[in-house]
């Protein structure tokens, strides 16, 4: 036995009284992929010297699914539900960036009531989303009671969005060539009633955070990054316009009729924490001005294009006759075929521009789909933004940066 | 196509009173006890249940016709469709004039994704979301829900379109029954 106990470690003498000696001597520690501050599972490692971060290196993949590959062996359609589940706090959002890049695919048109609807869900989309970051990165921050009131009005949204698409999170709601369902009765004026009282609630947000003296120490002058470093690393959205900017894809590449509505594309001048939470708040107001422009003229008609090759025939037709019924199982079975080409379209989500590259060679599933998520490109940025500061600065940052990590690993 | 942002405004720098922090508590404070008189948003569930829309997807589940019929023809759609592959469906030949049945039709709840993908294609509308939201289970054995089980949270759901009278019914019968020639026309 005694032979195989382990050697006693080797003697070392006290170091020598150095004022020093606890100086420049470093810690790694690891922060993450459990930590209720970093949203998700995001795992950074820190290598610290006292409270002072010197690097940051975020790892990756604790939620990768292999989204991109799953979309290679499905229908066109059936991908829908998975792009729930890349940002999974504005699901909306997702459906309609991924179905226009398979539209762009397939030179489709859609009827004009489905666009607006679909600028309707986006922007529903980015005021949730943005409602949840400011609820829990306020918690993050200490300040609990914004998380409620923002938690209050985020509620209504999720019942619009619940009884718009049967599903709070899962939405699933848009399909080729237009959408799954049409707007239930009474839906507008819910919404209607929502973009009157939205804007008092979010004042009130704004009177507990933008003026608080504590509020502003906790992040003026954190996590700044500048606008070429900004640019430089392809960051998109709200991240980039707290920088000073003004890039938002609803104005460089217009989609759905964005041109039509009046709003303003909120920018920073330093790039901190603190300009980052400011655009954030007055993106909230400016959609709900796009969305009171929208309810002002929602079209009438179809919600899909009447094309029997793209989507599927009424459901009673489909009971009583025969050619609808050997439709529907040919576009269940044979999907909807696309021409061979390849293209990327991009969306202005709420992360900033969610991208989708499509790669066709004719047949019912793409050929290959590339997702460019801006959660992902963001978090680049992190070490940028969080090395010289303080470890209770980083978690500034990273609520700041808004990453979303079903969209980080895909 | 260039861009004129719109520069956020920043708050001016604090004044010496507000080093206290007093000013930002009294706000805060202020703001947060006028909620105490508007009325209550809290649910106390499950003592109180929200109303779900019609369009509610919840667990899938089979249905029964008026006349008792199990509707699903075993057509293996939905199996093909499904997103996660949760269907799992083996036919069988029956002796009413609908020809074909499920022999066993077993979703895997633990896989179900509540998409609706299956009630969208289902040429038969035999398969529905119901508005069920709650799944317990104590093993994987048991969330494996079977036919029998999808029927009796199916129950029966009137049918205006009844797709299989013409067979079903007496005179409907009588002619599936005659020769191959007639009943071909």
């Amino acid at each position: 036995m005694s032979d195989m106990q382990p050697a006693p470690p080797p003697f070392r003498p006290v170091p020598p009284a150095d004022e020093d000696a606890l100086h420049g001597e470093t810690m790694v520690i690891n922060m993450g992929p459990s930590h209720p501050s970093t949203h998700g599972v995001l795992r950074l490692v820190l290598r610290i010297d006292g409270e002072v971060i010197t690097a940051v290196q975020p790892h990756l993949g604790y939620l990768h699914r292999g989204m991109e590959k799953i979309a290679e062996g499905m229908t066109y359609n059936q991908f829908v539900p998975y792009t729930d589940r890349l940002d999974y706090l504005a699901p909306l959002s997702n459906n309609v960036a991924y179905i226009l890049a398979v539209e762009k695919l397939f030179g489709l048109t859609v009827p004009p009531r489905a666009r607006v609807i679909r600028v309707l869900c986006c922007e529903i989309a980015r005021i949730s989303a943005h409602l949840l970051w400011l609820g829990t990165g306020a918690l993050d921050l200490g300040a609990a009671t914004v998380f409620f009131h923002t938690f209050r009005e985020r509620e209504t949204l999720y019942n619009l969005i619940e009884s718009l698409t049967g599903g709070r999170l899962t939405t699933s709601y848009t399909r080729v060539g237009g959408l799954a369902s049409d707007l239930p009765d009474g839906w507008v004026e819910k919404l209607r009633t929502f973009t009157r009282t939205f804007p008092a609630a979010l004042d009130e947000l704004d009177g507990l955070l933008t003026g608080n003296r504590i509020w502003m120490k906790r992040t003026q002058g954190i996590g700044v990054i500048g606008a070429a470093d900004a640019v430089a690393m392809s960051m998109t959205g709200p991240n980039l316009r707290g920088s000073g900017v003004a890039y938002d894809v609803r104005k460089t590449e217009p989609y759905l009729g964005y041109e039509q509505y009046d709003f303003e594309v909120p920018i920073g001048s330093t790039g901190d924490v603190f300009d980052r939470y400011l655009v954030r708040m007055e993106e909230m107001r400016q959609s709900t001005r796009i969305l009171a422009q929208a309810l002002e003229g929602i079209p009438e008609g179809p919600i899909a294009v009447d094309d029997p090759k793209i989507t599927l025939p009424r459901k009673d037709r489909v009971l009583t006759s025969m050619e609808e019924l050997i439709q529907q199982f040919m576009i269940v079975t044979e999907g909807v075929r696309g021409p061979v080409g390849e293209v990327y379209h991009a969306i202005e989500a709420p992360k900033g521009e969610l991208g989708f590259y499509v790669k066709s060679e004719g047949d019912k599933s793409p050929y290959r789909l590339h997702i460019r998520s801006p959660s992902f490109i963001s978090l680049q940025a992190i070490e940028k933004m969080s090395v010289g500061g303080l470890v209770s600065d980083l978690i500034a940052v990273i609520a700041s940066l808004d990453p979303v990590m079903g969209e980080v690993d895909r | 196509m260039p861009v004129k942002g719109m520069p956020v405004r920043r708050p001016q720098t604090p004044g010496l009173l507000s080093t206290t922090y007093l000013p930002s508590i009294f706000k805060g404070m202020w703001i947060t006890l006028r909620h105490i008189f508007r009325p209550k948003v809290t649910m106390q569930y499950p003592e109180e249940k929200w109303t779900l829309p019609d369009n509610y997807r919840g667990l899938p589940v089979l249905v029964k016709d008026d006349d008792g019929r199990t509707k699903c023809v075993a057509c293996f759609l939905c199996e093909y469709v499904c997103p996660p592959k949760a269907i799992t469906i083996q036919a069988r030949e029956i002796t009413t004039g609908v020809e074909k049945g499920p022999r066993t039709f077993d979703i895997n709840m633990l896989r179900c994704i509540m998409c609706g993908y299956c009630e969208e294609v289902c040429p038969e509308q035999a398969i529905f979301l119901s508005k069920t939201y709650n799944l317990v289970g104590v093993s994987r054995e048991q969330m494996i829900f079977d036919k029998e089980k999808l029927l009796e949270m199916g129950g029966v759901r009137h049918d205006p379109i009844r797709k299989w009278g013409r067979l079903l019914d007496p005179v409907g019968a009588a002619r599936a029954a005659a020769p191959a020639s007639e009943a071909g026309r």
